[in-house]
């Protein structure tokens, strides 16, 4: 792996940050010490189940669990009837609006199930054997209806309909009938037919994207326990708690306050654990049984009831001129939902063409529920999607006319001060300089061999900030407990413990950071969107400013001199100033001793809507072999080049840049579900549902490059989501500079390219490489 | 004035303008004269909306300040992953 970082020129010279220090949780994972989702048992405990459906689509005609309910060590099953009735829409959950009406029912069915493994009811039981007995007991009865799993079909007039009264939004006059199209959305710069007017000419395709799943291979698990007065702790994987909290007290019908949930450490989420499946259920059982729950979900049912990411239908058209100039960009983008309404598709569409400064786009975003799971957010929601599509176009473009791809996209890059599609001028953005770091690659230089091909492609994520508290006290040592409240998913504690002890000036390991319970701090949206470094380490920032504050304040009572002449500067109080006087500096170490007698505990409690999170751009670049005779691709040299802002901690933010690139190339390669006729998941297992294993992956070479983000006190912009975006557009072009043939479907598994290398060469296709 | 693009579809619920001049002074000003003038965008601004402030996005923000002059944009919010 490449260590290496282009460093932004700083006046600062920083001690912990931009450090490669121990991260505070290692100790206890390598050990097999840490508290994972499933680790966690209370005494009495019972087996929490699922009964799930067997059919994609049916009316719930009738669920009677009498005869479950008579069998020894049944100890409380529920249904549809123990959850609240939601029939508005839309309400507030923390920063997020959310259809409650939507989350009931895909926790458990109402009135049908939507789709193959949709939860119709749970029961708990002293053991895993009788929870799973009782489950064959209950007695559900079904009408079976006709299916539909592709989004393109679904959009169909005659298709079989998920709900009746979907109307599509964002169509101007309204449908006066229901369908599978629940959002429509417009998304314009310019004036798309003048900019293709102006082209030399236009290139324009198909794509078709299978869903994806996270992956993460720590399961969804949980462990609830509701006492005789209604109050209820919850311990269980997740990345957000508080959101967890909200959602499971909206379902209930129950106070927040009477929720306290403790988030347990956490085996990947990538966006697939912001939302509920288990924990509602679970705390329904606690309460009707009166004993704690513990449910964790099986690999089958997280692939048949949780949510991948959309599958998808995109179409391109680019404009462009013979010098490379694009002229013009237009994008169709149609998307899975799963079974209940709300994909990523704006997010898609605005990012699609992102990375360049265009003066004409249209981007038009469809949202399509079917027969399958709700999807879930993961890493850059939606973005993956449409900057594939469009990221082979430009490929294309580039080979159309004999352009280097990099010098193509530089030609093109948006810059500080492009006009972004979806509204606002960008600022400060490190599209340029990701590109001229990978040009300048030995990488990018290196000859190719026969079969084999090189791509890049550009990707983009906005980030995010929002709701973030965090508390820090001084301790009588010198110390500092840091709480925080985002899960700690890539390194989060370590990272923001260095800013801690960057901004106090002390010892990085005299700030010990955890993460608190829903009891212990305000409100925390979740890890996601890029934001928990970003906004964590800003409330951390501000949490050790009110400590230093409050410790001039101390040492100025304690010399009997005017609080501003005081100064703080690495972890020493000193006198400072004319009005200051002699005094012998005072050590944080002894202010925390005296707190007692000076006023009590010193804390910074820090509580921000953080705003002013920055894109972050970055570019992969990647080598590849192509097997004629299986299709397989190889995958044999991989770098991948990323703005981050500024690495707080550089090993985990090269962590992020490799963990996207290796999910990627799962996406692009191999990860696919695979549905049969009667709209059943064929491949729910790891054994037939391919991600990549250590043996498909070269060692991810890094090159982080730093644009600070100038609205983060030390940078940073936020990396974990950007990564996942250019992967599946860069395989493809590295695969067509192979073959000499564009694939336009995911995954380029071997079947599919095996296939299409056979009927190009049966067609004499002069463009065949291999 | 705050000179303000509607984004996306938005346009859609305010009589078909998408660039119109707002005497505000923070988004929560902004939101509430949005609404008086177009009831039908009301709910779409509750409905997590974001507010690009001379290209500095913003979401949740109902005190942040518009200057005189800002190039405002208001958009889908973006979520996590």
């Amino acid at each position: 792996m490449q260590e290496r970082v282009i460093k932004a020129p700083s006046d600062v010279d920083f001690k912990w940050v931009g450090t490669r220090q121990i991260r505070p949780d290692g100790v206890e994972k390598v050990t097999g010490r840490a508290q994972y989702g499933a680790d966690f048992n209370m005494p009495g405990q019972l087996v929490g189940l699922v009964l799930r459906s067997p059919h994609a689509h049916a009316k719930l005609l009738k669920i009677d669990a009498s005869k479950a309910l008579k069998l020894e060590g049944v100890k409380a099953v529920v249904t549809r009837d123990d959850f609240v009735e939601h029939d508005s829409d839309l309400m507030a959950a923390g920063e997020m609006m959310v259809s409650y009406k939507d989350i009931s029912r895909n926790v458990m069915a109402r009135d049908k199930v939507l789709y193959e493994g949709h939860a119709v009811a749970a029961v708990a039981a002293t053991s895993r054997a009788i929870a799973k007995k009782a489950l064959k007991l209950i007695d559900v009865e079904y009408e079976v209806l006709p299916h539909v799993i592709d989004e393109m079909e679904a959009m169909q007039p005659d298709a079989p309909l998920l709900h009746d009264d979907m109307i599509t939004a964002g169509v101007n006059p309204p449908p006066s009938k229901p369908s599978n199209v629940s959002k429509q959305m417009e998304f314009v710069l310019g004036d798309v037919e003048k900019g293709f007017a102006d082209a030399d000419f236009v290139i324009e395709r198909t794509f078709k994207t299978s869903p994806v799943h996270q992956g993460y291979i720590e399961p969804h698990a949980c462990v609830a326990n509701v006492s005789a007065d209604g109050y209820a702790d919850l311990w269980g994987t997740t990345q957000g708690h508080w959101v967890v909290r909200a959602h499971c007290a909206r379902l209930l019908g129950w106070d927040i306050s009477r929720v306290r949930m403790t988030s347990s450490e956490i085996g990947g989420g990538f966006g697939g654990k912001t939302v509920v499946y288990l924990e509602p259920l679970a705390l329904a059982l606690s309460k009707k049984s009166g004993k704690p729950v513990k449910m964790v979900m099986s690999r089958e049912d997280i692939f048949r009831a949780s949510g991948p990411t959309s599958g998808a239908t995109v179409k391109v058209k680019i404009g462009a001129k013979k010098d490379g100039t694009i002229t013009a960009g237009q994008a169709d983008l149609f998307y899975q939902a799963g079974a209940f309404a709300g994909s990523p598709v704006s997010q898609g569409a605005m990012a699609a063409f992102a990375p360049y400064d265009l003066e004409h786009v249209k981007v038009v975003g469809v949202d399509v529920v079917s027969n399958r799971p709700k999807v879930a957010a993961y890493r850059a929601p939606g973005a993956p999607i449409s900057e594939y599509a469009v990221e082979s176009v430009i490929d294309e473009i580039a080979r159309k006319i004999e352009m280097d791809p990099i010098a193509l996209r530089l030609k093109n890059a948006a810059k500080e001060g492009t006009q972004a599609a979806y509204g606002p001028k960008l600022g400060p953005i490190g599209m340029i300089e990701t590109l001229e770091a990978t040009e300048a690659t030995e990488h990018y230089k290196t000859m190719l061999g026969p079969n084999q091909g090189r791509g890049i492609a550009s990707g983009f994520w906005y980030n995010i900030g929002g709701q973030t508290t965090v508390n820090m006290s001084l301790n009588e040592d010198g110390t500092f407990n840091l709480i925080i409240g985002t899960p700690d998913i890539g390194g989060l504690r370590a990272s923001v413990a260095m800013m801690a002890a960057e901004e106090l000036g002390v010892e990085y390991n005299r700030v010990r950071p955890t993460i608190g319970d829903t009891q212990q701090l305000g409100y925390n949206f979740l890890t996601g969107g890029s934001r928990a470094c970003f906004s964590s380490g800003m409330a951390a920032v501000e949490a050790a400013r009110q400590i230093k504050e409050e410790a001039c304040r101390r040492a100025a009572k304690m010399w009997d001199i005017p609080e501003d002449a005081v100064d703080y500067e690495n972890g020493w109080i000193r006198p400072a100033g004319d009005n200051a006087g002699a005094h012998e500096p005072i050590s944080i170490n002894e202010i925390g001793k005296m707190a007692g007698k000076t006023g009590g505990a010193i804390v910074g409690s820090s509580k921000i809507n953080a705003q002013g999170a920055a894109p972050s751009l970055g570019q992969h670049l990647v080598d590849v072999e192509v097997d004629p005779d299986t299709g397989k691709v190889t995958v044999l040299r991989y770098t991948v080049i990323q703005d981050a802002g500024r690495a707080i901690h550089p090993s985990y933010v090269e962590g992020q840049y490799q963990g996207g690139a290796a999910q990627g190339i799962g996406w692009a390669l191999n990860e696919e579900y695979i549905y049969n006729k009667d709209g059943k998941l064929d491949n729910a297992s790891f054994l037939d549902y391919r991600i990549p294993v250590a043996s498909d992956l070269p060692m991810i070479d890094t090159i982080i490059v730093e644009v600070p983000n100038p609205n983060h006190p030390y940078g940073v912009r936020g990396v974990g989501e950007t990564a996942i975006v250019p992967p599946m557009g860069a395989i493809a072009n590295a695969v067509a500079d192979a073959t000499g043939l564009r694939f336009t479907s995911l995954p380029m598994s071997p079947p599919r390219v095996k296939k299409a290398i056979d009927e190009a060469r049966a067609a004499g296709d002069p463009n065949l490489k291999v | 004035m705050a000179h303000v693009t509607l984004v996306g579809n938005l346009r859609q619920f305010a009589d078909g303008i998408g660039e119109l001049e707002v005497e505000a002074t923070n988004i929560r000003q902004l939101f509430a004269k949005l609404s008086e003038r177009f009831p039908a965008l009301a709910p779409h601004l509750e409905d997590g909306m974001a507010v690009a402030i001379d290209g500095e996005i913003y979401q949740e923000a109902l005190f942040q300040t518009i200057k005189d002059d800002a190039v405002v944009h208001i958009l889908p919010a973006i979520p996590g992953g």
